[in-house]
């Protein structure tokens, strides 16, 4: 940090005043003057009806914390997808395109249990633990057959994908479902960050979906436990090792093939729960597998193919530009995170914090 | 199965010859149908409503049995499309019904041009275009565009619920251009005024921060959305805490988001909305239709009350078999037969009586509609207000209304004259 400061000090400044702006754009309530060179200046420098209703949008506080928040409450759904993708592709080097289908399955798999024991709660420990079952029969029933053949397993990833779609459309019909939350989290909660001032003095504060805020906490938690696991433990140090140089960790002695399955049984779960959180805040229905597929694939795309931390990263960028971008630009909201996507390719074909 | 089916039918026809049609042998029917994809559920009901109007005739008219050929499509132009061509040129059926989505109608009235042969009858999409612009001889729709569909709604909010200002929430796509297009106009020649038009692409997850930018300072709101998208709309609305009157567009309060599972649903009860039919109208024609669509199906395989989409198959399978019963099952040379009968039949729809214009698009009536709970704890729409005789330039003069333009993200503009 200091030695950054040392090398780069312009950079510093700007990146300083950058973060400065950021705080102050989320913690102060903007001034009318602010506010009003935001809707009639940048709102007219743009023109027309988009520029009138852009800079409407861009005066209101409201507007933008909400789209903040979401974005990174997104980026959190988009996390715990993209984690275990990332983690099974780092280990075992196999892009498993079935992943969507193990997020969608997870979430149905939730639904009917919270149906069943009216706990919504419970549901996630339900589809940790089939999804992962799933993991444990795909790895060993298809994937150890054709280990070392990439091509083969990616092929027959997207056979098996195409495959589940079907049975789940069987099973579970075309319906749209949605796992209920609770009522104590249904309802939304006022959070500390003010939106707005009345004239009259009084501070309005943003209120915001409070099971949107929870599933946000939980996943920073999750986060922070699998990077603890990866760096503190000795199971993470045999994955870490994995991840570095297969051959000689088998060589060493350790059962590489359970590691395997317990890397893909834990990436499967993981997958199964995002399903649950999908099925809390949005909708389970056929095709969403898919959809969820490319957003991973993007996240893990931009992060760096391999690594937790850059997938965290992936996922705050794509979070981020899909909700803002549907806030301020809602009608071109998907073209953003394809532009990340290319930007990244384009300087850092890698990933943000892959390595060679 | 369904190959060796098709090889012994077409086995079949050549045994007879293509040119002397037999009284005994089946007419067959195309079906395209979404099958596959966002829309699934949609489609499944259009295959309901046909079959409703299959078991109403006995699986006969005019003497000859009626054999179906379904074909999936997902919503895209292109599989619509292929699936054509598939019921066409392979099958080789002597018309087609369908498609179910907008985009789709128009893809399909271009590919009927290529066909001149084989009769289309629409089975529900309801983009403006697909019969107002550059129509096919052969394509006919007996289901209204979405413009026609909401007429009604602009007059009865302003008058009724007293709301002048909206802002407007929409799928970026054509059929949701054309029911706001019809909203507009006449929700804007009562006096009301359209502040804000947000169009979100088709397919949004993610309506949180959409949602934080909609103005606070208007009366109501009003929601384009369809399927997945209005589900996680509603879901999320609810979840944020909103608390502004919605008004629906037509596919908004259909029975395939009223039956969704989970409680987001309800944030629709009392919202206001227009389409081509109101689940609990009381009509006797209405309530027989309800029942033979009930006895055809179990409980558990159908909805509670038939949505749009299955009224839509039901019409237009019901409008083909009426004429193929009325010209004895005898084509004509080119078709030219059915084609006259169908251009030219008054339908005695369940929704009210349809004939076709010039272009083969369907006049008839529209419903206004609020969403009430019934008994059993279920949501439908219950009539408010029902106008007749509805045609596809909305009452307008054809020069006046082509003055306006095609529906698209800023057209119309809100005037209180057009």
């Amino acid at each position: 940090m200091k030695r950054f400061i040392e090398r780069r000090p312009v950079w510093s400044l700007v990146i300083l005043i950058a973060a400065a702006f950021f705080l102050w754009l989320v913690f102060a309530i903007w001034p009318d003057s602010f506010e009003d060179f935001l809707k009639e200046d940048v709102g007219g420098w743009i023109g027309g009806d988009f520029g009138k209703q852009f800079g409407r949008a861009l005066s209101r506080k409201k507007v933008f914390l909400s789209a903040l928040l979401d974005g990174v409450t997104l980026a959190a759904l988009y996390f715990l997808i993209a984690a275990g993708f990332t983690l099974i592709f780092g280990l075992m080097r196999n892009v498993n395109l079935a992943h969507g289908s193990l997020y969608l399955f997870g979430g149905y798999v939730g639904y009917e249990f919270a149906e069943w024991t009216g706990y919504w709660l419970l549901a996630f420990p339900a589809a940790f633990v089939v999804s992962a079952a799933l993991g444990v029969l795909l790895q060993v029933l298809v994937f150890r057959r054709m280990e070392g053949e990439d091509l083969r397993q990616t092929l027959v990833t997207i056979g098996i994908s195409i495959v589940l779609a079907d049975v789940m459309l069987w099973i579970w019909g075309g319906d749209f479902y949605q796992i209920l939350a609770p009522s104590w989290l249904s309802a939304p909660v006022e959070t500390f960050l003010a939106s707005a001032q009345k004239s009259s003095g009084e501070i309005v504060y943003l209120k915001y979906s409070s099971i949107r805020l929870v599933i946000l906490v939980a996943a920073i938690v999750l986060g922070v436990a699998m990077w603890l696991a990866l760096n503190r433990t000795r199971v993470g140090m045999l994955i870490r090792a994995g991840v570095d140089d297969r051959d000689m960790l088998s060589a060493t002695g350790i059962p590489i093939q359970v590691v395997f399955v317990c890397v893909f049984a834990f990436g499967a779960g993981l997958a199964g729960i995002g399903g649950v959180v999908g099925g809390t805040f949005q909708s389970l229905a056929p095709g969403e597998d898919t959809e969820y597929l490319l957003s991973s694939l993007i996240v893990v795309i931009v992060g760096g193919m391999g690594s937790i931390p850059g997938a965290a990263l992936g996922a705050l960028l794509i979070g981020l530009a899909d909700t803002l971008g549907a806030a301020y630009f809602a009608t071109y909201a998907v073209v953003f995170k394809f532009l990340i996507m290319v930007a990244v390719l384009a300087f850092r074909p890698r990933g943000l914090l892959g390595r060679s | 199965m369904k190959k060796l089916l098709s090889t012994v039918a077409m086995a079949a026809l050549v045994s007879f010859g293509a040119t002397g049609a037999q009284a005994q042998e089946p007419i067959r029917i195309g079906v395209l149908a979404t099958l596959e994809g966002t829309y699934t559920v949609l489609g499944e009901d259009g295959v309901r409503g046909l079959k409703t109007a299959l078991a109403k005739w006995n699986n006969t008219a005019g003497g000859r049995p009626i054999e179906i050929i379904i074909a999936a499509t997902d919503a895209s132009p292109d599989s619509a499309v292929r699936a054509a061509r598939k019921v066409v040129e392979q099958d080789g059926v002597d018309f087609v019904i369908g498609p179910l989505s907008g985009s789709e109608g128009i893809a399909i009235r271009d590919y009927a041009k290529t066909q001149p042969d084989v009769t289309f009858i629409n089975g529900s999409s309801g983009a403006m275009e697909t019969t107002y612009v550059t129509p096919a001889e052969n394509f006919f729709r007996y289901n209204m565009d979405g413009a026609q569909w909401s007429v009604g709604l602009g007059e009865y909010i302003y008058n009724e619920k007293g709301y002048e200002t909206v802002a407007t929430v929409g799928e970026d796509y054509s059929f949701v251009y054309t029911q706001v297009f019809g909203f507009a106009i006449d929700f804007c020649k009562a006096g009301g005024e359209i502040t804000e038009r947000f169009w979100v692409p088709l397919g949004t997850k993610d309506f949180g921060s959409i949602i934080a930018a909609l103005p606070d300072d208007v009366d109501a709101i009003y929601l384009g959305l369809g399927g997945g998208d209005a589900v996680n709309f509603l879901n999320q609305y609810m979840q944020a805490g909103g608390e502004a009157k919605l008004i629906g567009g037509t596919i908004m309060v259909d029975g395939t988001v009223l039956n969704s599972k989970g409680a987001a649903k309800e944030a629709l009860i009392g919202t206001p909305s227009a389409g081509p039919q109101a689940d609990t109208w009381d009509d006797p024609k209405w309530q027989e239709y309800v029942k033979l669509y009930q006895d055809t199906f179990p409980e558990d395989e159908r909805f509670p009350i038939p949505s749009l989409l299955a009224t839509g198959y039901y019409n237009s399978m019901d409008a083909a078999l009426t004429c193929i019963d009325q010209i004895g099952g005898e084509l004509g040379e080119g078709q030219a037969d059915f084609r006259q009968c169908l251009a030219t039949i008054e339908l005695d729809a369940p929704n009210g009586t349809i004939t076709l214009d010039d272009k083969r698009q369907a006049i008839g009536s529209n419903f206004v509609s609020e969403v009430v709970q019934l008994a059993d704890g279920s949501l439908a729409t219950q009539m408010v207000m029902k106008v007749d005789g509805i045609n596809q330039t909305l009452g307008l003069d054809p020069e006046a209304f082509d003055a306006i333009g095609l529906p698209g993200r800023d057209t119309p503009e809100c005037k209180s004259e057009y």
